[in-house]
């Protein structure tokens, strides 16, 4: 890692805890070199307009991505109903075949407030960090989390809404989220209760596929109004503090987005569709700090963007693997 | 929980006063914008009142999320009953605050008798309980399985040191298990009591007017199940499909899983005379089988949750 994209490294930490992202102060001259080489540049407006009327929409990655999600949840379900034992428990805390499997935020919480740990409580939750330290952090929110599913559902009916001028997106300080991970921890420490855990549209949304629905998803069905209604993604974005929790974990994570400068026309797609669009703000014209660049860890690897992407600039990547292949 | 949804903050044209008569932060739009640090160029009113709105928000989704987190501590302040908890549980306190809200004792338990709670419970959400009179723990798992399951130690066989035992709530020695009597081991791993048995309205008790019992106890629609050691030692059936004939009613002491927790007992009534009735003993472990089994509506013997033995 050169010195730039170390520099970017930290400062998409910073950014992940809800600092505003900030123009970069110094660029690679490799990509400094492409980026005067896009300046004003007709032949390639002729090929982005080329490349707009062939583009092709999948939607491959997002499909991968619902089929794993309803998989693992329903899973759950079917084992619980079947009788089969596989994977007993809930998301906040499982077996699969034995092997305890604890949800990091919620195990967090749980030895916050009850200030005693035991050994299946840390086997459960190393495991599931090393998991999680493997396969991207945040990839639980996207790819595990039935709530983000819901959101995803809600955020097209605002979507639709916007574009026909019925409500707007109203924006909301990212710096929030760090504010209620710091107070659902004090509020675990100070009452001896795990706080968040009675609002965790997680653990709720979990617990009502398998064990049936409860009075609980109202406060879930409230969170989805007010995304629709008011503001886009509003808790994934904001407010949940699993989400800054596997963020931290994602941080070393070898999956991730990789972008790629080259070949991007800078038309902003991947970050309309984003759920965190400030990891993007690499794409923007003359932003990109180095030619190849890995998108930061508040990044969800929800493959959103590598699908909408015309250009094939943004991909998945697994940092090592890809160079053996 | 928040009802914010109107789409009122639409950032129009309005003139920065008329929101500002309220609005303790931000203040005096009137007045110039100020000099930003470091040189940079005021920020526009249009923009100084975007900003604005944005903080609002964001005090607004701050106080709806932690408002709502905390408004679970009013049915812990308002409870009127008290719940009892699967076996094992810790004191309500560090259960609630160790129960990772799994479900996974739900899971293992044969007889389904644990339920998880619902909103109304606040920080209990999600937490197991069981109603015993709908369905009570048997044992028929022999080996309490819950405590087995639990990932947090929210049930244990035996407390860590550092957890306190109140007064009464520790079991003098082992229960033994009816159904294992025979066994080389017939205990049951329990150390303390989830609650105790009382005999609530003595009145109505079938075995104190010297009543018998004949039929499914609590109808043919009740679909709680137990294990009857003559049927099958590892599949509990529905009590209505074990229809009873009794001469006189002895099932709180007849079907109670636990050795000598329970007898019927020759006592004296309030007015002198000799009469029977069930007496509830020191190694009633609070499984809530006699609430369950108790045919006489509604049910004469209950258990106590989290109760202590005061001798």
């Amino acid at each position: 890692m050169n010195s730039f994209l170390k520099r970017r490294f930290f400062d998409q930490i910073a950014v992940m805890f809800g600092r505003e992202s900030r123009k970069p102060t110094a660029i690679a001259p490799q990509a400094q070199t492409i980026h005067l080489y896009k300046r004003g540049n007709r032949d390639l407006i002729a090929e982005k307009l080329h490349a707009r009327a062939h583009a092709l929409h999948t939607h491959k990655w997002r499909n991968r991505r619902w089929a794993t999600l309803l998989f693992v949840n329903l899973f759950f379900t079917v084992s619980f109903w079947l009788d089969i034992q596989i994977l007993e428990g809930a998301l906040t805390a499982s077996r699969f075949i034995g092997f305890h499997l604890i949800d990091l935020n919620s195990a967090l919480q749980v030895m916050l407030a009850h200030k005693h740990i035991i050994v299946n409580l840390v086997i459960g939750t190393g495991t599931v960090l090393v998991l999680w330290l493997l396969l991207g952090g945040r990839t639980f929110c996207s790819w595990v989390c039935p709530y983000h599913l819901l959101a995803e559902w809600a955020e097209s009916i605002h979507l639709w809404l916007v574009k026909k001028k019925l409500v707007t997106d109203q924006a909301i300080d990212r710096r929030l989220r760090t504010g209620s991970w710091l107070v659902f921890a004090t509020l675990a420490v100070a009452t001896g209760y795990t706080v968040f855990e009675s609002i965790s549209p997680t653990g709720i949304v979990s617990r009502a596929l398998i064990y049936g629905p409860g009075l609980a998803l109202l406060w879930v069905l409230a969170l989805l109004v007010f995304e629709v209604f008011f503001s886009r993604r509003a808790w994934c974005r904001y407010a949940c503090p699993i989400g800054l929790t596997y963020g931290v974990v994602g941080i070393f994570s070898p999956v991730r987005i990789k972008y790629t400068l080259e070949g991007c026309f800078h038309e902003g797609d991947c970050r309309k569709v984003c759920l965190v669009p400030h990891v993007l703000d690499t794409v923007i014209k003359g932003r990109a700090v180095d030619t190849q660049i890995p998108i930061g860890p508040d990044c969800t690897r929800c493959g959103l963007c590598v699908d909408t992407c015309p250009t094939g600039s943004l991909k998945f990547e697994v940092k090592g693997l890809s160079k053996l292949l | 929980m928040k009802q914010n949804e109107t789409p009122e903050d639409v950032p129009d044209a309005v003139p920065p006063a008329s929101e500002n008569g309220s609005g303790a932060d931000g203040g005096s739009a009137s007045a110039k914008p100020p000099a930003r640090p470091g040189g940079k160029p005021p920020l526009s009113r249009e923009r100084l009142q975007q900003a604005r709105r944005k903080w609002l928000r964001t005090i607004l989704l701050t106080g709806g999320v932690t408002g709502a987190a905390l408004s679970g501590f009013l049915p812990l302040v308002y409870a009127r009953t008290k719940r009892l908890r699967p076996p094992g549980a810790l004191d309500e306190k560090d259960f609630l605050s160790s129960c990772i809200k799994c479900g996974q004792c739900v899971q293992v338990c044969p007889v389904q008798a644990i339920k998880l709670a619902d909103l109304i419970d606040g920080f209990g959400v999600g937490a197991p309980y069981i109603d015993a009179r709908e369905q009570a723990c048997d044992f028929s798992c022999d080996a309490v399985q819950c405590i087995l399951a639990c990932p947090t130690g929210s049930l244990v066989y035996k407390k860590p040191a550092f957890l306190g035992v109140r007064k009464g709530a520790k079991l003098a020695g082992a229960p033994i298990l009816k159904a294992k009597e025979k066994d080389a081991e017939p205990t049951l791993n329990l150390a303390e009591r989830i609650g105790v048995a009382r005999l609530a309205r003595p009145e109505a008790c079938l075995a104190i007017q010297g009543k018998g019992f004949k039929g499914q106890v609590r109808g043919a629609g009740f679909n709680a199940r137990m294990r009857y050691m003559e049927v099958d030692r590892w599949k509990p059936i529905k009590i209505a499909d074990h229809p009873y004939d009794l001469a006189e009613c002895d099932l709180c002491v007849r079907e109670c899983p636990v050795k000598g927790a329970i007898s019927i007992e020759t006592v004296y009534a309030p007015d002198g005379s000799l009469r029977k009735s069930p007496v509830v003993h020191e190694p009633c472990v609070g499984c809530g089988v006699c609430e369950m089994i108790c045919p006489v509506e509604p049910t004469c013997i209950v258990v106590e949750a989290r109760e202590v033995w005061n001798t």
